[in-house]
């Protein structure tokens, strides 16, 4: 008999399972279920991206790629960051493509951290940051966006929990669960903190495609003297809607990339061959998608936080990426409570607020990349749930 | 303001005051837009798009080509117009390459539909020949897939474990 528990690195063991799964398996055993669970686009890869993929094989290029990616896709980038982002990276030596930006998460942790390294994690946020950052040997130490501060961070909020081992903040924005974005003077203040302490930046811009408003994102490597401090995480998923394409990239500091490409090549080698060729494509010819996708995006964005706030559950406004974070409390219920009889009752499943991080607590997650008739009937179930608490 | 075209050929439920929302305006502005579309003919009505299949319906549809001879005078028009009379019609093109008018037909039966075709479109004065399709499948009409199965969705939650 193995003792298997014992066999295994205790530091994986110790991850705590998220907690969540209960619920998707209610959802999935509940017919009629409506969700606004689900974190990923709805539209499917715009075709004539899904058309290079397919020549690529039809011409029978079906070997590793270079490990740190075609060039032409890195060159590709480095066009789309100067265009976007007004960014200045150098395709051969500053730009990695990788297995999704999870992967290039990972990736930044690895080469970063020495044992005992703390990293600043802003919560709520996605879920990958905290265990990553352990795996890689470094401690992660969590910082409470408010949303009094629209979720933002600010620097007297960093200040408190510097100590001599920080080495690394991640800056989450646009922010998956909250839709917060951080404004050129909120990006400029963090500069300020991060070149006093002598800090690295993790800037995961992931979902730099989908703000709305007059603001444009900006990308925290634009902020002066901050490009040569970052390692800016960004990738093809939530723009082109291509998250099975499994693409991402980091750009930064060409000695980190270097490092970074190391690990890279002997992990992974080389991110996916047919996936590569349909994101230079989707980079030639594909801002006119992210501009349809968007301003679709957009008209849900608004009917969502006007039918939470008409319900009287106040919503800051989300100025990105595809999710709404709706406040609970004045239900009386607990997030996870909420979730549950919001499931059972109305079957509706949204994700309770603590999934990204204690401080979601009060909070939960609405994922508006669904159909507006989807979205319209999920609202109407939600007010019953409501009305139904309130008698 | 095309986008309130869209929104509600997708959707002509929505609300004024839903699609103000949405397109950040207000519910007056939609109101005066949607009223001028109507005056002008660009919104000519409302439908509920139906699978009859499932509706339990007697109901056949054809597509039928037909070959005419146009009138110096008034070209195509004249015959269209004949032909959008009957009842049994529910939409009359004007084509471009091999035949001149495309004709969808509703009628409860395959038998109706070819009477109809042989008593009432076959005789008109200007008709040279005709050929009927019957439609045997609708998979989407209408820009929507009719069978929610192939619309399922197989997005799955990334952060359960």
């Amino acid at each position: 008999m193995i003792e298997y528990s014992q066999m295994m690195n205790p530091a994986v063991l110790e991850i705590p399972p998220s907690g969540i799964r209960r619920f998707f398996d209610i959802a999935n055993e509940m017919e009629d279920v409506i969700s606004l669970s689900i974190g990923e686009p709805d539209f499917v890869t715009p075709w004539h991206v899904r058309q290079e993929g397919i020549r690529s094989l039809e011409d029978g290029k079906t070997w590793y790629s270079p490990n740190r990616g075609f060039s032409e896709l890195r060159v590709e980038i480095s066009k789309c960051l100067q265009r976007h982002c007004s960014l200045t990276y150098d395709p051969d030596q500053q730009v990695l493509v990788t297995v999704g930006g999870s992967e290039a998460i990972d990736l930044c942790f690895r080469t970063l951290l020495a044992p005992g390294d703390e990293v600043l994690v802003p919560q709520p946020s996605f879920v990958c940051y905290v265990p990553l950052t352990r795996m890689a040997g470094g401690v992660p130490v969590v910082i409470e966006t408010k949303a009094e501060n629209k979720f933002r961070l600010t620097p007297e909020e960093i200040e408190e929990k510097i100590t001599p081992r920080t080495k690394l903040l991640v800056l989450p924005f646009p922010n998956n669960p909250t839709g917060a974005v951080m404004r050129r003077e909120d990006l400029e203040a963090v500069a300020k903190v991060v070149k006093k302490h002598n800090l690295l930046v993790l800037s995961d811009e992931i979902y730099s495609a989908l703000t709305y408003g007059d603001q444009l994102h900006v990308s925290f490597a634009s902020i002066e003297d901050m490009a040569e401090r970052t390692i800016v995480v960004n990738g093809f998923s939530k723009a082109f809607a291509m998250t099975g394409w499994r693409l991402g990239y980091a750009v930064g500091p060409k000695e980190i990339i270097a490092q970074m490409t190391k690990l890279h090549q002997y992990g992974i080698m080389s991110a996916p061959t047919t996936a590569q060729y349909a994101a230079i494509e989707a980079m030639r010819n594909g801002d006119s998608d992210i501009q349809y996708m968007r301003s679709q995006y957009d008209m849900r964005r608004r009917l969502i936080v006007d039918g939470f706030n008409k319900m009287g559950l106040t919503c800051f406004e989300p100025e990105g990426a595809f999710y709404v974070f709706p406040c609970i409390r004045s239900t009386g219920l607990s997030s996870e409570d909420f979730c549950e009889q919001l499931i059972y009752n109305e079957h509706v499943a949204v994700v309770p607020g603590p999934a990204f991080g204690a401080c979601g607590e009060g909070f939960v997650r609405v994922s508006y990349s669904y159909s507006i008739r989807h979205i319209t009937e999920a609202l109407h179930r939600i007010e019953h749930f409501l009305e139904e608490l309130r008698a | 303001m095309n986008t309130l075209l869209e929104l509600l050929q997708d959707n002509a439920r929505l609300s004024c005051e839903q699609l103000a929302v949405m397109l950040g305006t207000t519910q007056e502005e939609v109101q005066k837009q949607i009223d001028e579309y109507e005056k002008k003919g660009v919104i000519r009505g409302y439908h509920t798009l139906i699978n009859w299949e499932k509706a339990d319906a007697n109901r056949a549809s054809a597509l039928i080509e037909l070959r005419v001879t146009p009138k110096r005078n008034s070209g195509f028009d004249e015959i269209a117009d004949k032909i959008m009379q009957f009842e049994e019609v529910e939409s009359v093109y004007l084509m471009s390459g091999g035949f001149d008018l495309a004709v969808r037909v509703n009628a409860p039966t395959m038998q109706d539909i070819a009477l109809f075709v042989a008593r009432r479109l076959a005789t008109l004065e200007s008709v040279l020949s005709t050929a009927t399709h019957f439609i045997l499948t609708r998979y989407k009409d209408g820009g929507v897939v009719l069978d929610p199965e192939d619309e399922r969705d197989e997005r799955r939650n990334m952060i359960c474990d």
